[in-house]
């Protein structure tokens, strides 16, 4: 698989995954749940604007909201999660995917291969189960994308 | 040398009070640095890879399910030397109390205790109520990760009969009592896998014929503790129909859940036959002309 389909922030970050050992890309990925952001006010206080992706094996909540680039013409897509603390795992991927995607164009984000979680190099350290949780956290981002994008056309 | 068994009212009623400390015992051993001095060597094993650094216990080591106890290639447990190897990187010795403590309710911690009474290790203990209830008392956590003395461990070969069984074992059991420890929802066959946990590509849903359904959760009281012997007993003499002294064989979707079930009905009840069947649904559901039943009843013995 290549990684040219890949936004350039995210090639980047999964470039800095190959380069490393496997024990430091969990020290890479822990950093990146840690570097989760904290969802604004106005998600806070409303779950039920966030939808969950049951295939994640800890509570992982999304949802994503478009804002109108500054060439005033395209539309991008903003990315927001909610996963509990005591689920790094979970939280650090969804950290690569926010890091990675938010802010980008629909066709950007849905050019993204299904299986780009296997490019971080992770699947040896962990479970296919969870693996298979990343995934669907990337599909469920892409069909959100892919149905607000139709609407607007 | 085994560092002394903690006796409290609860503990002493079980068969093997000495499998199980509280936190408050693990808070007083840190603290009279039993951990420093190498007697004791606390292990978190979790579910998820990368709790143990968010923060753990302090001087606790990590033991990973999947990547450290698992056989790369062929789905079997590590062998003698790998578990040799992997007990001294974590400073244990043969002779080390070792207390296993983890994410929900020991789960993970009751399968690491699990694997290491598979390679005879004869003093390995439970924290009760695992990690969540270390945090929920506010006790100490660190990220500060230990790098202690290497143990010495001999290369013991994994004696796995007394208390593993596979798909022929429990073909050959039948007639004597299974307990299912899946949700309800797996052991009616209405789904395969956990409540929002990923389709795991088991190919029938439903149940072993003859076992029980007794979810492993209900083992376990509210703050992730195991429940008083009296409340166990209700549960497994009662709900499960064992008589003491039966023949057990426990099981679940990989054999993580129910270790935790084992730990009660070995340690807490005091039942000697007592085994964990890790194929589990993952296996059975899959495996070609073996017996399922479908639906909410425990269905008979199959005809040989």
């Amino acid at each position: 698989m290549s990684t040219n389909t890949l936004p350039a922030a995210l090639a980047e970050i999964v470039d800095d995954f190959q380069a490393l050992s496997e024990p430091e890309r969990l020290q890479l990925l822990l950093e990146f749940s840690r570097g989760l952001p904290e969802l604004p006010e106005r998600l806070l206080n409303h779950p039920e604007l966030l939808e969950q992706v049951v295939e994640c094996q800890s509570p992982l909540f999304l949802t994503i909201e478009t804002e109108r680039k500054d060439d005033g013409e395209t539309t991008g897509y903003r990315l927001f999660f909610k996963a509990p603390a005591e689920a790094p795992t979970t939280r650090g991927f969804a950290g690569v995917l926010h890091e990675g995607l938010d802010g980008l164009t629909a066709s950007e984000i849905l050019a993204v291969p299904d299986d780009m979680p296997e490019l971080l190099g992770l699947t040896r350290a962990i479970t296919p189960l969870r693996m298979r949780g990343m995934t669907a956290m990337l599909g469920r981002i892409k069909r959100k994308v892919a149905a607000a994008d139709r609407l607007r056309n | 040398m085994p560092y002394p068994v903690e006796q409290n009212e609860k503990f002493s009623a079980y068969a093997s009070p000495e499998r199980l400390v509280s936190t408050e015992w693990l808070a007083a051993a840190l603290e009279s640095g039993a951990v420093a001095d190498g007697k004791l060597v606390v292990v978190e094993s979790d579910e998820d890879v990368l709790l143990y650094e968010t923060g753990h216990i302090p001087g606790a080591v990590k033991i990973d399910w999947h990547t450290d106890l698992n056989d790369e290639v062929t789905r079997d447990y590590v062998d003698g030397a790998g578990f040799a190897a992997l007990a001294q990187a974590k400073g244990i010795s043969r002779d080390s109390t070792v207390v296993i403590y983890g994410d929900k309710s020991n789960w993970w911690a009751a399968y690491a205790l699990w694997v290491f009474t598979l390679f005879g290790h004869e003093d390995v203990r439970l924290l009760d109520g695992g990690r969540d209830k270390w945090i929920a008392e506010g006790r100490e956590l660190t990220t500060d990760v230990p790098t202690p003395a290497a143990g010495e461990y001999p290369v013991i070969d994994r004696n796995d009969a007394p208390i593993r069984a596979f798909k022929e074992d429990v073909l050959a059991h039948f007639g004597n009592p299974l307990i299912d420890v899946r949700s309800p929802e797996e052991y009616t066959g209405q789904r395969t896998h956990m409540p929002a946990y990923p389709e795991e590509g088991a190919l029938r849903g439903g149940h072993i014929p003859t076992a029980a359904s007794i979810p492993w959760a209900r083992a376990a009281a509210e703050d992730g503790t195991y429940k008083t012997r009296q409340d166990l007993e209700a549960l497994y003499f009662g709900e499960a129909d064992l008589k003491p002294g039966d023949d057990v064989i426990a099981y679940c979707r990989i054999g993580e859940r129910s270790s935790h079930t084992w730990f009660a009905l070995k340690y807490l009840l005091g039942f000697e036959n007592v085994r964990n069947y890790d194929g589990s649904w993952t296996e059975w559901g899959n495996a070609v002309r073996v017996p399922i039943v479908k639906g909410a009843e425990r269905g008979s013995v199959p005809a040989k």
